[in-house]
């Protein structure tokens, strides 16, 4: 009787999980098709990304309950928290440099901040080259 | 188990529908990157979900595989569109391409006049 139950309430538990982790996805889905510009499609293709994977693969090791599954999708989820901030590292890296990235959407734009700062600082105009020079 | 699979599968789907939209309209190669990673990571949710639904652990070195090598695109693309002129997502009409193609043709005449070192030289030295 009491196997039988904690099996349940394991499968209950993934059932959650996995509803969870489809939701977040859907999400996603959502998102990306309809928000305005780059970084707020980059923002909710995060969801799925981490948090809505980790809550799939938890109802599945809910569901198998063997070891060795287990640690192969603990080294799923390793992989995918250190390539996934990579991947949007350099996505939102190459979109701010080709002006993909809307200035009047955003709340806070520091990095413009700090590049006029710094180019300021070293006596470069605002096309980076230095003061008087012409670029042709 | 089973009314939920279904419901999680229908979810994933429209998920990937909509990714899939997203790629085919957006008006950047980096919109359609994201878009391709949502579709990834949709596919690794549903090889789960199929995995969970028949209790198979036959099919969990391919949720490996796809997290390990899921980013490989998006990023080798985010270094190539880095690099790309502004306007670049815009196809261009046939009197653009007949106009751009006599300027070229006439820059490649007037270096070949200048320095008469012929058309090799000078014309592609533009981008360094």
């Amino acid at each position: 009787m009491g196997v039988v139950s904690w099996s349940a309430v394991a499968d209950v538990l993934a059932a959650l999980c996995l509803l969870g982790g489809a939701l977040l996805a859907f999400a996603a889905g959502v998102g990306v098709v309809r928000f305005p510009d780059l970084l707020a499609r980059m923002h909710s293709a995060t969801k799925p990304q981490v948090l809505g994977l980790v809550l799939v693969l938890i109802g599945l090791a809910l569901r198998l309950r063997s070891g060795p599954a287990l640690w192969m999708l603990v080294l799923v989820a390793v992989f995918q928290m250190l390539t996934s901030p990579v991947a949007a590292h350099m996505v939102g890296r190459a979109g701010y440099r080709t002006g993909k990235v809307r200035q009047e959407l955003l709340v806070v734009d520091e990095l413009t901040a700090d590049q006029d700062a710094a180019r300021r600082a070293a006596g470069l105009d605002a096309d980076g080259d230095p003061h008087g020079a012409h670029r042709s | 188990m089973t009314a939920v699979v279904l419901v999680c599968a229908v979810l994933l789907a429209a998920a990937a529908i909509l990714a899939v939209v997203r790629a085919e309209r957006g008006p950047s190669m980096l919109d359609r990157t994201v878009a391709l990673d949502v579709l990834t990571t949709t596919l690794v949710a549903f090889v789960g979900l199929e995995a969970a639904w028949s209790r198979r652990t036959d099919t969990i070195p391919v949720l490996v595989a796809l997290s390990l090598v899921g980013f490989v695109g998006s990023v080798t693309i985010a270094r190539f569109a880095s690099r790309e002129p502004p306007g670049e997502g815009r196809v261009r009409t046939r009197e653009e391409i007949a106009r751009d193609e006599a300027a070229r043709e006439e820059a490649v005449r007037a270096a070949g006049g200048l320095d008469g070192t012929g058309p090799a030289d000078g014309v592609d030295g533009g981008r360094g």
